[in-house]
């Protein structure tokens, strides 16, 4: 099958998916997920096909011309808009990890919703299943999962989900590139809300939605102002070097930046909301509510990396830029946003203790990171932090999925529901329990923390540790540098409050490790955390530099190096001090020491007795309540907003002045037809009817006086009539000649 | 021969006592008579014009037959409604019979 088919299939199959599942196979649970599973493992079949024949072409053949094909769309003027599909080293690389993470996060979703456990007692579409009651043999009772009462919905979703990171990820142009986009926003809604039973999850969706259309209002007015300036969306066309000069010569007239630079914001601003970079990252930890999967995919694999996908893909755009050094510059906005988010979300994460939120914190942060790097210059080390983040984030969501099940089974043998299986303290020693996932989770950890050598994780943050340093940004290198402690802090810690130690609770003395369908995806994962870090090892890397070249600087760069160096933006960074490798080593294994050391002997599940609360007291609480953002997005936005929906527009406005007006004029209608009705109507025209009614019987009763009935009367008036014309005719005869 | 006026005289006469008796009698077979002597009237009137200006026409004492014929059928209707409305009212007293008042 030509590669350019297949391309173009593989948002087809998860989308077919989607559509067959929602009019055809909602009822049949095993049908659905069949299908979805095999789309994804289609699209995964295809994405891997696309990728060995890229690879085959060659980084600089494929760079140089992409695997393209475009079909001519919208007429406009004199020419077409056009869309299509490309695959280039970049949509190469971003399809591996997409298509990986999209199969394995499907599988996981079949185990993860208890498929093959019995339906629920109790259970309600909208709400999380309960459990259910099955009598054994011998007539015991026992509580099991029960399975998701919305089965197939879920499937169908995330079905959909894929077919919009797909089309995201194989798009030649920024507009299927935000239609791809706002699927995933949609998607985001549907799947955040998915239990939709729960007011949390009710508004967590609605807050995920509102958020990144903030950002993607801004996202919009960027592309529009790309089309007006240079009447193309497609990749190929915008990244010419004269496009680029001409943008970067333009002046945009706002805050000093040339066109160019006004778009790279507004796209940037983009990401801002959908990969949650502060300020608009609020969203992200309430979307903790969907079912894990969801998490997994919307919070690491996918839609997040979408964020940062675009800014990727329009690099060359944001360098050119920040090229006339105005203040707000996109290199320059996003360094400052990145670093900062990276530090605000890592030191909040330190302080949560639901296993998903100090994720979903972790993802903010190292989003932060993939953004700063840009900002430092280096968009491979972004691209590679973002491979990695993707498989090893997936993988701790996935595990975290994990754990939270297990501890479900905790709870539906102790039948105590007041206790939160997704609460840390509530954890301790699953390491015993549930040893595949504790394995794969420690893997995924230190991946996270950059552990050395070993861990995917390690080799693509030292990349953006050593760009940024070497790239003559201090500020960003050692912001990432505290953060990257503070990562490996608190990764520890979870590690430590989960599976070590001794079980804290007896619902955590009663989990057990997950089935097949959960497990064997982590392994999955875990592999590619551990190895996928390898094809990117730096050729100064003392020992080891050298032993493998380094691919992925040579794939991935290929990109754009043909591109920046006809712009003269190539730039060849001094690699001579070893102090970033040296702070990466320190900061990775400080932090997982001290995180270990803090939290080894915590006993009691009472969260109160956390040694860190003891050890920052008030600061504990500002950071544990995320510096109170959504209390202060609550003050400044929302509640303005809901009193101008309610007082302004509701009763002033549409029922003082609207209907006001209405009422008025119903009232002034109302008094004239009462004036017509009795003034006019009733006397005058009815009048004149009874009038004529009156007169005519008025004449009637004095005339028929003269039916008296008797003959001899009509007789006398026959007579004298006649008398009477006799004589009026002799004297006509007679006289009147 | 006598002027035809004094037959003419006679007729109106005749005619007029008619006249006052179909006006003024109560008995609606008195008013019968007052009919029959305004028909009779009529007769001599008709008759002294055609003896006086066409005697020589047969088409006078025709007329004057016909008169008479019709003035008996009319009374046998006309006494044949009488006894009609005297079954009904049990009198035949002309101002008795108003039925078809207002």
């Amino acid at each position: 099958m030509p590669t350019t088919t297949l391309l173009w299939l593989l948002p087809v199959f998860p989308l077919l998916a989607f559509v067959l599942i929602v009019l055809f196979t909602n009822r049949n649970k095993a049908l659905s997920h069949t299908l979805a599973v095999g789309a994804a493992f289609l699209s995964w079949l295809g994405a891997m096909v696309i990728f060995v024949r890229a690879l085959k072409i060659g980084p600089e053949a494929l760079a140089e011309h992409p695997i393209h094909s475009w079909v001519n769309w919208l007429p406009t003027g004199d020419g077409y808009l056009k869309i299509g599909v490309m695959v280039d080293p970049l949509t190469a690389a971003v399809l591996f990890f997409v298509a990986w993470t999209i199969f394995m996060i499907f599988l996981y979703s079949v185990g993860y919703h208890n498929f093959g456990y019995p339906e629920g007692d109790h259970d309600q579409k909208g709400l999380p299943p309960h459990g259910a009651t099955v009598v054994d043999a011998h007539g015991h009772k026992h509580r099991v999962p029960s399975i998701e009462p919305m089965y197939s919905r879920f499937f169908a979703y995330i079905g959909l989900f894929a077919a919009g990171m797909y089309l995201l990820a194989i798009s030649d142009n920024l507009l299927t590139l935000f239609v791809g986009w706002e699927i995933m926003g949609l998607c985001s809604y549907l799947l955040i809300g998915f239990w939709f039973a729960k007011p949390s999850a009710r508004a967590a969706g609605i807050k995920a939605f509102m958020t990144t259309r903030v950002g993607d209002v801004f996202m919009l007015l960027g592309i529009a102002y790309l089309y007006t300036a240079t009447g193309t969306l497609s990749f190929p066309d915008i990244f010419k070097p004269e496009t680029l000069h001409a943008l970067a010569s333009t002046p945009s007239h706002v805050l000093g930046l040339s066109a160019a630079g006004l778009i790279g914001v507004l796209l940037f601003i983009g990401t801002v909301g959908k990969s949650a970079q502060w300020p608009l990252h609020v969203w992200l930890p309430d979307a903790m509510e969907g079912p894990t999967p969801v998490s997994a995919m919307i919070h690491a694999a996918t839609m997040v990396s979408a964020g940062v996908y675009m800014v990727i893909r329009m690099f060359p755009l944001l360098k050119a830029g920040s090229m006339n050094g105005a203040f707000f510059s996109p290199l320059a906005v996003m360094g400052f946003i990145g670093g900062f988010t990276a530090l605000f979300a890592a030191t909040i994460a330190v302080a949560q203790n639901d296993i998903k939120r100090v994720l979903a914190y972790s993802t903010i942060s190292q989003l932060g990171y993939m953004v700063a790097a840009l900002g430092a210059g280096s968009y491979i080390a972004a691209t590679f932090h973002l491979i990695t983040h993707a498989f090893f984030k997936a993988l701790l969501f996935l595990g975290s999925g994990s754990v939270i099940h297990g501890m479900e089974h905790g709870v539906l043998h102790t039948g105590n529901h007041e206790v939160d299986p997704q609460d840390m303290f509530n954890m301790g020693g699953l390491a015993k329990k549930m040893p595949i996932t504790f394995w794969t989770f420690l893997i995924g950890g230190f991946a996270l923390s950059g552990f050395p050598v070993l861990t995917a994780g390690f080799w693509s943050k030292d990349e953006i540790l050593s760009s940024s340093f070497f790239g003559g940004h201090p500020v960003i290198f050692w912001t990432l540098a505290l953060a990257a402690f503070l990562t490996a802090f608190y990764t520890m810690r979870q590690i430590t409050l989960t599976f070590l130690g001794q079980p804290r609770t007896p619902e955590a003395e009663h989990a057990h490790e997950t089935p097949w369908t959960m497990t064997v995806p982590l392994m999955v994962l875990a592999f590619f955390a551990l190895t996928a870090g390898w094809v990117g090892i730096p050729e100064h890397f003392p020992l080891l530099g050298g032993l493998l070249p380094n691919w992925f600087h040579h794939w991935v760069g290929a990109t754009y190096e043909g591109l920046l160096e006809e712009m003269g933006w190539l730039e060849h960074l001094a690699e001579g001090s070893l102090v970033p490798l040296y702070t990466s080593l320190t900061v990775a294994l400080g932090g997982l020491f001290f995180g270990w050391l803090v939290y080894k002997d915590v006993r009691s599940p009472d969260p109160a007795q956390d040694p860190l609360k003891k050890a920052l007291g008030p600061v504990h609480t500002l950071l544990q309540n995320k510096y109170y953002f959504d209390e202060l997005y609550g003050l400044i936005f929302i509640r303005p907003a809901y009193w101008l929906a309610e007082v302004f527009t509701f009763r002033w406005v549409d029922r003082g002045v609207i209907d006001g007006i209405l009422h008025a004029i119903a009232r002034v209608v109302f008094d004239l037809g009462k004036i017509l009705a009795y003034g006019f109507d009733l006397p005058i025209i009815s009048g004149a009817g009874d009038l004529i009614g009156n007169i005519v019987r008025t004449f009637g009763r004095a005339f028929r006086v003269v039916q008296t009935g008797r003959v001899q009367d009509y007789m006398v008036a026959a007579m004298t009539s006649v008398v009477a014309f006799g004589a009026l005719v002799y004297y006509l005869l007679v006289f009147a000649h | 021969m006598i002027p035809l006026d004094w037959y003419l005289i006679l007729a109106a006469a005749l005619f007029a006592l008619g006249l006052f008796g179909v006006l003024a009698r109560k008995n609606a077979v008195a008013i019968l008579m007052g009919v029959e002597l305004m028909l009779n009237a009529v007769n001599i009137n008709l008759l002294a014009f055609w003896r006086y200006r066409a005697p020589d026409q047969p088409v006078g004492m025709a007329f004057a037959v016909i008169v008479f014929a019709v003035a008996a059928a009319e009374v046998a209707v006309g006494l044949a409604l009488f006894i009609a409305v005297y079954r009904r009212f049990n009198s035949v007293a002309a101002d008795e019979i108003n039925l078809l008042k207002w």
